[in-house]
């Protein structure tokens, strides 16, 4: 049920009282019995209507009482399960006392992006999957809210205005081409920076972040922060080339053998999205969800009035499956004037690989979840329009490969849902671009690419990471991929310069 | 940021621009094309294909119609301006070979990014048979330079206003029924006429290839905007095409895609038709008031 920040901050602000005196006699009985804080979010009605952010972020009481939650507990499976390994107790306890930049100087001696990670990470599936007080519970809804209190310490810190930048050694004269803007090549693009070597990042579009742009809505995560975040690292020395398709405006090994790169990361990230391959697919106002967030976001289709770009003036939408890409371009449509939207799943909510909090929010908006059904095939009119969909129910059987229960289709249970537009988000295969234009780069059946331990590719001095090597992943596990590539390009450019062996280069200008 | 070196009204609404831009200019081959925005900010990616390219000036040829509000605004800019988003070379490259003989169709616009591909199948060594049509005389383009390529050239107008009064399939036939037959085609226009080329060397076997232009968002794989039905797979004309088998792309599927943003493009293209007449009422006011 939604309850409106007002509310959560009378609630907060009443076991604030209660609890601070006490801060430091505080049992482990004691904190178990805070309840947890809720997020504050957006009134539903409202929102729907604006781009602007759900989640709210906590006030500093309500992050103060969440931070006293933690029992310090000496398993610390939340830093264990962090794919970067932020040292989250002692962060969590230097909010609890208030000591906010203390906090943050913790999470950036692991984490680039707090600001960004606080509000895409699945948290639930990672650092609070195991969390003490929820397992106190058994339930991972009562662990402690780490990914809030991350967004609130790095808001927080947005806010005051005294990021401080990490620091940069010496230049080293070694150059890295990075590929791709999106969270793998950022992270990748910071750490390497870090050591004295010059960055250049490669962008395709015309604006920098990749999937965090032109993939999650404003909704979700607003652009000034990654701007912010894309500030940091030019002030850190780190230059960006938009508007340039590497493979294409210039092969990846004319940058190493002609250009004078050391070392390159491929961060590419997902591509070519997938289809359900059912009749109908390739009719109009069939869209893959790549591409209506695309417009909707990236080129700001939501803004009607400047945008040149257009978007389908949908009535009747059926989003077509049950990950956080489906609930993005669902909670979307509504946002862009849908007055019905429909996610058709073949599971049921409990197998949803969307975030708890994503189904949630969407549900509160109005979204209509069509579980155990699936479509079949899509319907047209005359003109080659969409008009319906045509579903087969669903039922669980036994458990497959990834655990989760198979669906079964039910023989002759076809039903049609009246609909104007389709959004297909099943996921996506790979870019095929760098694999096609970079022969040497060994990629696997589904052209993902093939690296080892390392990060590194089948190419000398070429390493990649994220989506590209992943398959469709999470900005975190692509963070944590850039940053075990960027120590082991860190680590060779390092053996060049103690051996004093530089790449023979040839200087094009 | 690419600025524009040279521009040229070739007709009423076709025009032709050289814009700087030295990479593309290196690296793009016959039948690959750009992506360009008139606004960063707030404009749309359209697909352009690549006329022509001279990399010691670093330069790229477009050549576009105005059909829709950017290829408006396009026009409207001048030497010395700026395009802001230019992407590219995109798609895959045509592929040459020495085939024998290739007929080379071209219809209306469709002859410009037809140009380099003709040069290309010459330079093989291939005979080239290039028919080039348009509804009238006024909308032949690139006669001249077609001529210098062509073993054989044949222009047709659909009124007859100058060349032969046929469609660009009549000639086509024509040749496909000689002894012996072309070995290859392509063929470059709007959808309806590769369509009409695809059907009209099908019965005579002659391997077709079109160059498609689709509705397209990121041009590198990523949208899924751009996909055709091939001879019933999907395909997507950025990262697989733009050429294709013309015997197996389903024309009618691509036609209707084609129209998916029609009605909201040609609201958009009026408001800034509308905008512009607004700006000119007031500044002629404004200009009486002096």
């Amino acid at each position: 049920m939604y309850r409106t920040p007002e509310e959560l901050q009378q609630t907060a602000h009443n076991l604030f009282e209660e609890y601070l005196p006490k801060i430091d006699a505080l049992k482990n009985k004691d904190r178990i019995r805070i309840p947890v804080q809720e997020m504050p979010s957006q009134d539903p009605k409202e929102r729907v209507c604006n781009l602007e952010e759900v989640a709210i972020g906590y006030t500093e009481e309500e992050a103060r009482i969440e931070a006293m939650r933690c029992i310090q507990c000496p398993t610390q499976t939340c830093v264990r399960d962090c794919p970067v390994h932020i040292n989250v107790p002692v962060f969590i306890d230097h909010v609890a006392h208030g000591k906010y930049q203390e906090a943050a100087n913790v999470i950036k001696e692991a984490s680039l992006l707090p600001a960004i990670c606080g509000r895409v990470c699945p948290q639930e599936t990672q650092c609070q999957k195991d969390c003490s007080v929820g397992k106190v519970f058994k339930t991972v809804d009562k662990s402690v809210s780490i990914g809030r209190l991350e967004r609130f310490v790095a808001d927080w810190e947005r806010n005051t205005g005294v990021v401080q930048l990490p620091h940069v050694k010496p230049d080293t004269g070694k150059k890295v081409a990075v590929i791709g803007s999106g969270p793998a090549g950022l992270v990748v693009a910071a750490d390497v920076r870090r050591e004295g070597h010059s960055v250049t990042i490669f962008e395709a579009f015309h604006k920098l972040g990749g999937v965090m742009r032109y993939g999650i809505p404003e909704f979700r995560l607003p652009n000034n922060i990654i701007d912010q975040e894309i500030d940091s690292l030019r002030k850190m020395g780190v230059e960006f080339k938009t508007n340039f398709v590497v493979g294409r405006t210039r092969k990846l090994t004319d940058l190493l053998e002609k250009d004078g790169y050391d070392a390159a990361f491929v961060g590419t990230g997902a591509g070519l999205p997938l289809f359900m391959g059912i009749d109908g697919e390739n009719l109009v106002g069939v869209f893959s969800a790549n591409e209506y967030l695309t417009r909707a976001n990236l080129m700001r289709a939501f803004d009607k009035k400047h945008a040149d770009t257009p978007i389908y003036p949908s009535k009747i939408v059926a989003v077509l499956g049950g990950g956080n890409v489906a609930m993005d371009a669902a909670r979307m449509s509504l946002r862009l004037g849908a007055e019905k939207v429909y996610v058709v799943y073949r599971r049921t909510q409990k197998e949803m690989p969307a975030r708890k909090e994503e189904v949630e929010h969407a549900m509160e908006e109005g979204i209509e979840f069509r579980f155990l059904q699936n479509a079949k095939r899509i319907l047209g009119d005359e003109k080659g329009r969409v008009r319906a969909i045509e579903c087969l129910k669903y039922e669980l059987g036994e458990p497959d490969q990834s655990g989760r229960r198979r669906p079964i289709p039910i023989e002759g249970s076809e039903f049609t849902i009246d609909v104007d537009t389709v959004i297909v988000a099943i996921g996506n295969g790979s870019n095929p671009l760098i694999s096609q234009t970079t022969p040497e780069i060994k990629t696997n059946k589904w052209g993902n690419i093939i690296v080892d331990e390392n990060q590194k590719t089948s190419m000398d001095r070429v390493y990649a990471g994220g989506d590209i090597v992943l398959g469709a992943a999470t900005v975190i596990l692509a963070m944590g991929e850039g940053r075990k590539a960027a120590a082991a390009i860190n680590e060779m450019l390092a053996k060049d310069i103690e051996t004093g062996e530089s790449k023979k280069t040839v200087d094009v200008n | 940021m690419s600025k524009i070196l040279y521009k040229e009204q070739l007709s009423e609404n076709v025009f032709k621009m050289r814009l700087e831009a030295p990479l593309i200019a290196e690296e793009r081959k016959a039948g690959q094309f750009i992506i360009l925005q008139i606004d960063e900010e707030f404009g749309e990616r359209i697909p352009l294909t690549i006329a022509d390219a001279d990399k010691e000036e670093g330069s790229i040829t477009i050549i576009f119609q105005v059909v829709g509000l950017t290829t408006d605004e396009l026009s409207r800019l001048n030497v010395g301006d700026n395009i802001p988003v230019l992407v590219g070379p995109l798609g895959n490259p045509t592929h040459i070979d020495k085939y024998g003989t290739v007929v080379c169709v071209g219809g209306g616009i469709g002859v410009a990014p037809l140009h380099p591909i003709a040069q290309a199948y010459k330079n093989a060594g291939n005979k080239v048979i290039i028919i080039i049509g348009a509804r009238n005389k006024e909308l032949i383009i690139m006669e001249e330079e077609m001529r210098k390529i062509a073993d054989e050239l044949i222009v047709c107008t659909d009124d007859g206003s100058y060349g032969r009064k046929a469609l660009v399939t009549e000639p086509l036939k024509e040749i496909c029924e000689r002894n012996p037959k072309p070995d290859r085609a392509i063929a470059i226009g709007p959808p309806i006429m590769m369509k009409f080329c695809a059907e009209t060397t099908r019965p005579y076997n002659v391997y077709t290839e079109v160059s498609l232009n689709t509705i397209m968002v990121d041009g590198t794989g990523m949208c899924g905007g751009c996909r055709v039905d091939v001879g019933g797979q999907i395909k997507f004309v950025c990262v697989d095409g733009p050429e294709f088998d013309a015997h197996k792309v389903d024309f009618d599927n691509m036609m209707a895609r084609l129209t998916e943003f029609k009605d909201i493009e040609e609201e958009k293209h009026q408001c800034y038709l509308e905008s512009l007449a607004e700006a000119k009422i007031i500044e002629n006011e404004e200009g009486e008031e002096e």
